[in-house]
């Protein structure tokens, strides 16, 4: 599986610039979360994604998707299992946290007490009783800074299923309000966190994972 | 700010839409995965797939359902209709679902809460309340709604949310298929009481009644079927009017 393979089953225009080299578009299996929808979404787009726990085949990929749902101590725990921890935050290409893979890829979070992979340098908490917990449905993002977010209007809608959130900082590159305004999504180098679910973000998610094929 | 959702609820029967669904343009309207994609296209913000004849024969057809739905909709959904185990429950989320929703099994064994939100997370576990109100009082009924039972709405809502519980659908079976409204008063006490999100269902039959449910109601979605399935409130017109009327809403 050296090559992103065309499905040919999409009405979206061609990925051009993006190449046929090396290991192809790889999504983390460590046993958390809906990666199915993820892939899906990729499949829409015509490119088929690998699920995997390899760490060889993560290390190679072009890009690579770090997904998750669920709790934090118990990702975190699956992560250290297969020996994952060490090596997502080594990685050369663009990696992409969804979720609460966004969250573990910050210092800590307060879920669990769980201490994260340290690449985004920022505190995740829990949203207070003001409001409803989880976050559940459509929010907008604003104040959008990165490549990640080519085409993408200030205060377009994303889809997001949270009871935590990672607090504003210096790699925050869009940002999200309900209670607070936090961070819904953050870059440093390489790395690449969404809170939101582009996945399930209709045709504006649809865009931000494309735009990241093409980072 | 968070939006309110509008969220079309579809039936399904081995494998396939039924009630009847009566969109302009739809060659096999029985699909749900052509349904499905024309609520996503048409701006609904979620959708609910209920197999209303869920079996122990039937599972894999409803299986297989969901994985093309996940194949090809680009919004979050969630099903229903018979799901008791927690190994039902990994098999459906395995093939794309977004939630599940339990309603019955979740009265006869409390427990199950405690379990799914323990393995998969509090948000992707719905619990689906059936309620009557009977001289004042609400009681939550099974099967349906066949059958009643001597336990308090409030007391089981509250319950359901401290067992890790990520969101509630209620319905009122006083005013579902009325079209005269949903229940707003239980609503809005539902939603002071507890601290997740709640779906109301039961009783849409025009604009006003889901400007009522965001604003009297204080839900956090609304959830219809016929309103919807027959075109009798477009989605985006219904959008654009709970808008105006300062209702935030994605459009």
């Amino acid at each position: 599986m050296n090559k992103y393979i065309e499905t040919g089953e999409h009405n979206n225009e061609p990925l051009s610039s993006f190449g046929g080299v090396g290991g192809g578009l790889v999504i983390i299996n460590y046993g958390a979360g809906n990666i199915k929808s993820i892939q899906f979404a990729f499949k829409r787009l015509g490119i088929d994604a690998i699920l995997t726990s390899n760490i060889d085949e993560i290390c190679a990929a072009d890009k690579v998707i770090f997904p998750g749902v669920g709790e934090a101590s118990t990702a975190m725990k699956m992560l250290k299992e297969s020996g994952l921890d060490k090596i997502i935050s080594t990685l050369k290409q663009p990696v992409l946290g969804i979720c609460l893979g966004m969250q573990l890829m910050c210092n800590s979070t307060e879920e669990g007490n769980t201490k994260g992979l340290g690449i985004f340098d920022v505190e995740v908490k829990k949203f207070s009783n003001k409001v409803k917990v989880p976050q559940m449905g459509w929010n907008i993002i604003k104040n959008l800074q990165s490549d990640l977010f080519k085409g993408i209007k200030e205060n377009e809608y994303m889809y997001l299923v949270h009871s935590f959130y990672a607090e504003q900082c210096k790699e925050m590159i869009a940002k999200t309000d309900y209670e607070i305004e936090y961070a819904s999504a953050l870059q440093k180098d390489n790395f690449y966190g969404v809170q939101f679910h582009p996945e399930k973000s209709s045709k504006a998610g649809e865009q931000i994972l494309k735009n990241f094929l093409q980072l | 700010m968070l939006t309110k959702r509008i969220v079309p609820c579809l039936d399904i029967k081995n494998g396939r839409t039924v009630k009847g669904v009566n969109f302009v343009n739809l060659i096999d309207a029985g699909d749900p995965v052509v349904l499905a994609k024309q609520y996503a296209a048409l701006g609904a913000d979620e959708l609910v797939f209920l197999d209303i004849a869920a079996t122990l024969e039937n599972r894999g057809t409803t299986l297989d359902m969901v994985l093309k739905v996940a194949e090809q909709v680009n919004i979050p959904f969630t099903v229903g209709g018979g799901i008791s185990s927690v190994e039902h429950v990994d098999a459906l989320l395995k093939c794309g679902a977004d939630k599940v929703s339990i309603n019955s099994s979740a009265v006869k064994r409390p427990d199950l809460i405690n379990e799914l939100s323990q393995k998969f997370g509090s948000q992707c576990v719905v619990v689906a309340i059936d309620a009557k109100q009977i001289n004042e009082e609400w009681f939550v009924h099974l099967a349906g709604g066949t059958i009643p039972t001597d336990i308090k709405l409030f007391d089981w809502a509250k319950e359901v949310e401290e067992r890790g519980a990520g969101e509630i659908l209620f319905t009122s079976m006083n005013h579902d298929g009325t079209k005269t409204g949903f229940a707003n008063e239980a609503l809005s006490r539902l939603s002071s009481l507890v601290n997740i999100p709640i779906i109301a269902s039961g009783g849409a039959g025009t604009v006003q009644h889901f400007v009522d449910t965001f604003k009297k109601g204080k839900a956090d979605a609304a959830l219809a079927a016929s309103v919807f399935h027959f075109g009798e409130i477009p989605i985006l017109e219904l959008k654009q009017e709970l808008k105006k009327r300062n209702i935030p809403v994605r459009i």
